[in-house]
């Protein structure tokens, strides 16, 4: 942390991705935002409020339902020159862009040599009440892919600091936010050119007994475990990798051979999933200084139901996170 | 190079065309002479006798303007500006080649130049084209997109897509649909409902149907929707017509239709056509330039180095990345 007076002010999530918008687009008209809703009603949420008012109906625009599209439009105005902000509104609709973002955005430096610099922003719906079309978290899908970066937030300084870098990235990334942290407040700092690097871990607390890496809204579930622990005298260190692809893996290794215990909470179900990542990180790189078996507090592999309450019972509570780091902590000591 | 008509195409820019399209012809012959000696360490699609398509559909192009092909793409690369020599050394596998010798016939793509790519997926360049034009027009600029692909990709969900949003938008771009009477392995009717070019009435655009081989037609009516597309009045919806010769892949011995079909496809070889309109001596010239151009791009392709696994891992991000 800097010692030198940063001016910050208190903001929701969403302000953070709002006023990064805003400075970008401020910064460059080579950038334009795109997407469905997200001008004329300020998208269904208001992140995009008051873009269209300031840039113009040619740089912020409404388009069709066509998510395929949308991606292509991205990926075609990146090739002429331009710094393109697509917004998917939910992650669930990537799935109708696979072929655009992963078969040709991604692919594109490395068939050309030349940079795509496209940001596509999308939310991912846990936390509201969205059901199981409007919910999902696939983030990892989008890390199996080279040529993409991958990033999720889990606060609103975060959320400004990185979306402002995924702008000036020179390669394709997809930004994911969070409906259940759209309104959660941070001290963001007011620098314009306030800039959280792409593919560095934070730690938001330090300790020396167990490692919890925590995605998204997890993060904030593990930092109130943390504390609960911390008064039955048990330390923990919660690290936040921001970024998914390329994840910091030094970062967590470094963690990891520190605490010699690892526990990895996310939304997203287990298989094949950034938990799983990470314990394989744990097993190849640290397994001379693991006192236990890595632990993943996941969702279950069932789908998200409609109404909050089950959907919460579904995901993973402090309560969830506490008991694993309790559990972990109290082994191979 | 703005509006031709047919009567005002002068000889040279006709002999010019014919030399495009000649040169076109003889790569993928050559390069098709190559697949079989075992030199193209990929999958290669030809399109020899859609020459007239690519050359006529990018000769109103300036280099400013931008393309976007399809996985049959080797005539449009070779219509905008790609060197024969790069492009074989790329299709052989060659470090020399456009994207390392590690992409082949469907990866090629060179910016420089405004050939924003061949493609390996169907319909893939449909949302990129459309996004080129979007990418032009918030830019000002005057330049126009072009997307080629064909009959088959007009099956796919990107089509609606793309046609929908730049007719709204008033998007500087020409659609040109290849029709050459094959989807991969199966004829066009098991996939194409209706006339391609009349869905250009649902989506509030021009829609041209043009004799894909005759150059010239293709020459007037692609330089007509690019005047528009450039005055900022709006994407054109072309079919052109043409026909496959060989198979949908190099080794696809296309049994599965009758020899006096192809005979007849072939019939309407768009260079025979034009040569005969053409100056006996200059189009002889010509060929006798091609072969040269043809002779030196394979020496040229055969002397660079096979590529090697040093190509595997750079030019994946514009920093170094590791999983």
């Amino acid at each position: 942390m800097s010692t030198a007076a940063v001016e910050t002010r208190s903001m929701k999530f969403w302000q953070g991705v709002n006023q990064a918008l805003v400075e970008e687009m401020d910064r460059d008209e080579r950038t334009f935002l795109v997407g469905e809703d997200v001008a004329r009603v300020g998208g269904p949420y208001g992140i995009t409020r008051g873009l269209l008012d300031r840039y113009g109906p040619s740089r912020v625009r409404d388009t069709p339902i066509s998510e395929s599209l949308l991606a292509g439009l991205g990926t075609g105005a990146a090739a002429v020159g331009m710094r393109p902000i697509v917004e998917i509104m939910f992650f669930d609709f990537a799935m109708l862009a696979m072929d655009q973002i992963v078969n040709q955005a991604a692919k594109y430096r490395y068939f050309t040599g030349h940079s795509l610099p496209l940001t596509i922003r999308t939310m991912c719906g846990a936390g509201g009440p969205n059901g199981a079309q409007h919910s999902q978290n696939f983030e990892a899908w989008f890390c199996a892919v080279p040529g993409l970066k991958v990033v999720m937030p889990s606060n609103a300084a975060d959320a400004k600091g990185m979306l402002k870098s995924s702008i000036r990235d020179e390669d394709p990334t997809l930004f994911i936010e969070t409906q259940g942290l759209l309104t959660a407040r941070a001290e963001v700092p007011l620098e314009e050119d306030y800039l959280v690097p792409l593919g560095q871990a934070a730690i938001p607390r330090e300790g020396s007994d167990v490692t919890v890496v925590a995605i998204g809204r997890m993060v904030d579930r593990a930092l109130e475990a943390a504390e609960q622990l911390a008064a039955d005298g048990i330390s923990v260190e919660v690290l936040d990798p921001r970024t998914l692809s390329p994840l910091d893996r030094p970062a967590i290794v470094e963690s990891v051979r520190k605490t010699g215990r690892v526990v990895v909470a996310q939304d997203a179900t287990a298989p094949c999933s950034i938990a799983s990542e990470v314990c394989a990180i744990a097993a190849e790189s640290c397994l001379a200084e693991l006192k236990t078996e890595p632990v993943r507090v996941t969702s279950p592999f069932i789908n998200v139901p409609t109404p909050v309450p089950l959907a919460e019972a579904r995901a993973p509570g402090v309560d969830d996170i506490a008991a694993a780091l309790r559990e972990c902590a109290g082994k191979g000591s | 190079m703005g509006m031709t008509t047919r009567d005002e195409t002068t000889d040279a820019e006709r002999l010019a065309r014919y030399r495009l399209m000649r040169l076109s012809r003889r790569f993928e012959e050559t390069v098709h002479e190559q697949f079989h000696d075992g030199n193209v360490p990929g999958p290669l699609h030809l399109s020899i006798g859609q020459e007239a398509v690519a050359i006529g559909g990018c000769w109103p192009l300036r280099e400013t303007d931008v393309i976007v092909s399809t996985h049959r793409g080797h005539h449009h690369c070779l219509a905008k500006g790609a060197r024969a020599d790069r492009m074989m050394a790329e299709l052989l596998g060659r470090a020399d080649g456009y994207s390392r010798g590690r992409g082949g016939s469907m990866h090629i793509a060179i910016p420089e130049i405004g050939l924003l790519g061949t493609n390996g997926i169907v319909g893939g360049g449909l949302p990129i084209g459309t996004g080129a034009a979007l990418g032009l027009q918030i830019d000002g600029r005057d330049d126009v997109a072009v997307s080629f692909f064909g009959e088959g990709a007009a099956a796919n969900g990107v089509f609606g897509e793309a046609l929908n949003t730049a007719s709204l938008w008033n998007l500087p771009i020409v659609f040109i649909c290849e029709n050459n009477r094959y989807v991969e392995l199966t004829p066009q009717h098991v996939h194409v409902a209706g006339e391609i070019w009349k869905r250009a009435e649902g989506y509030d655009m021009p829609g041209v149907k043009v004799d894909g081989n005759d150059v010239d037609a293709v020459v007037e009516t692609v330089a007509a929707a690019v005047d528009r597309a450039r005055a900022g009045d709006g994407p054109t919806l072309i079919e052109a017509e043409t026909y496959r010769w060989f198979g949908h892949y190099a080794g696809d011995k296309a049994a599965y239709r009758d020899e006096a079909e192809v005979e007849a496809g072939r019939a309407g070889d768009p260079l025979v056509r034009t040569r005969a309109l053409l100056d006996p001596v200059e189009a002889d010239l010509a060929e006798a330039e091609v072969e040269k151009e043809i002779a030196a791009a394979l020496e040229f392709a055969l002397a660079s180095p096979i590529a090697g696994e040093e190509v595997l891992t750079p030019g994946h991000y514009a920093e170094e990345v590791s999983a």
